[in-house]
């Protein structure tokens, strides 16, 4: 189908685009690469009156590579980290996350700060964000504020973004030298959305071990019993299942069904062996 | 209405659109150029796909207004362009089109993967058509005529970008 009649604004400043967001009479709907809300609204099952499109703006399109952190401007393509076009924080782990997003001629136009924003539960940048440790810079009415990916996700679809504000950035601390990172997709075709997804970061030098499961049902989960067991090195598979198991089992509001649950103790089994191996 | 001024396979245009029109309606319905195809107008079918600004997109995906001061390369284009002779060849030799839908979109994908050096094996190619559907399930003929293409190209010219 085709998508409704829209008016459509390109504002010039970060502080114009909030401005236009924070006053419109109208839905307003900020755009980005479009990949998600334009399949929406081609669907009708979005019909905003007002599309205010931040794809140019310069603020959002710059990326500072600091001591201890990368931050990526919200209109980052995947296509960019992908192709290492932009600092990476995270040892080839988000590189190799983009490759697999959606296809090629999405990853041109998607952004990460797109992707956080709408927070589709299968999404990649959600869960890897959450298990990077990231933080999520949002540039509102009345300021900025910075919260952790982990806690920026609420639900399916659901996040802290209030409705005058804009992602602005992402800041993801670098991983040590000695970092390691796992990353298991399972879905039925490259490039789509996953039906499991797990994301492990072990950076002892840090102190930091993280296992995340996306596509879970709700906000990407961390798996906490199964990061301690992480920590601890090399197990034996059966207690790692089981802790994933368990895992999986304390999170009751996710409802997962045996074939899901399943999946999801496959692919972090999978990813954690990467990172134990 | 939004007014635009953007390069359609090399020649300046300008034109008055609705926000909501997608680049595809405004190459097929303004630009009369209909080697464009929508298939499913969501983004999965990727038959829609032309370079902007040198990059593969969806342009059912694409607002025309968001291509305001833009290059846009659609299958009509490509004059010149050697990767894109050598695989209309290879296309043609193979038979690797049956009804022709999602040809133009397989030519231009095809390109980028040679292009970006993504082509180097089945496996590879299969992998990076995966948002491009055919089906008359030719996928067989249209693997090879690119593993062919990119063959080709990278003895031509083994430095190629």
């Amino acid at each position: 189908m085709k998508a409704p009649a829209v008016d459509y604004m390109r504002p010039r400043t970060l502080t114009e685009a909030v401005d236009l967001l924070a006053h419109a009479s109208v839905e307003a709907r900020v755009i980005a690469g479009g990949q998600s809300l334009l399949a929406m609204m081609n669907l009708r099952l979005a019909s905003p009156g007002l599309l205010i499109d931040i794809a140019r703006l310069p603020e959002l399109l710059t990326v500072a590579d600091d001591a201890d952190a990368v931050t990526l401007g919200a209109c980052v393509t995947h296509a960019a980290i992908e192709d290492g076009r932009v600092a990476d924080p995270s040892h080839g782990l988000m590189p190799r996350i983009a490759a697999t997003l959606g296809y090629r001629a999405i990853r041109t136009r998607g952004t990460i700060g797109g992707s956080l924003a709408l927070s589709d539960p299968a999404a990649e940048w959600p869960a890897v964000l959450a298990a990077l440790d990231a933080e999520v810079i949002l540039y509102g009415s009345s300021g900025r504020r910075s919260l952790k990916c982990s806690e920026f996700t609420t639900g399916i679809f659901q996040t802290k973004l209030a409705d005058n504000e804009i992602i602005e950035r992402a800041r993801v601390p670098k991983l040590s030298a000695d970092a390691r990172c796992g990353y298991v997709k399972l879905c039925r075709k490259s490039g789509e959305f996953a039906d499991a997804l797990a994301v492990v970061v072990a950076d002892p030098r840090r102190g930091y071990w993280r296992v995340v499961c996306g596509a879970a049902n709700g906000a990407p989960l961390v798996l906490g019993d199964t990061s301690r067991l992480v920590v601890e090195g090399p197990r034996d598979p059966d207690a790692l299942r089981s802790a994933i198991g368990s895992d999986l089992d304390h999170a009751s509001d996710r409802h997962f069904d045996d074939f899901h649950r399943n999946l999801h103790i496959v692919a972090a089994m999978r990813a954690v062996q990467q990172v134990l191996a | 209405m939004t007014a635009i001024r953007v390069r359609i396979n090399g020649s300046e245009v300008a034109d008055d659109l609705p926000p909501r029109l997608s680049l595809a309606d405004f190459l097929r319905e303004r630009r009369n150029l209909t080697g464009t195809h929508l298939g499913c107008e969501h983004g999965v079918c990727g038959a829609c796909t032309v370079l902007v600004d040198g990059e593969p997109v969806r342009s059912c995906l694409t607002l025309a207004v968001a291509c305001d001061e833009r290059a846009v390369e659609t299958i009509e284009g490509f004059g010149g362009d050697p990767v894109m002779a050598a695989l209309r060849r290879t296309f043609h030799q193979n038979h690797a089109l049956q009804c022709g839908f999602c040809t133009p979109a397989m030519l231009i994908t095809a390109r980028d993967l040679i292009l970006r050096r993504r082509a180097g094996s089945e496996g590879e190619i299969r992998d990076g058509l995966a948002g491009n559907l055919c089906r008359c399930t030719g996928y067989t003929n249209i693997v090879t005529a690119i593993a062919e293409a990119a063959k080709e190209i990278g003895k031509e010219a083994p430095n190629a970008q």
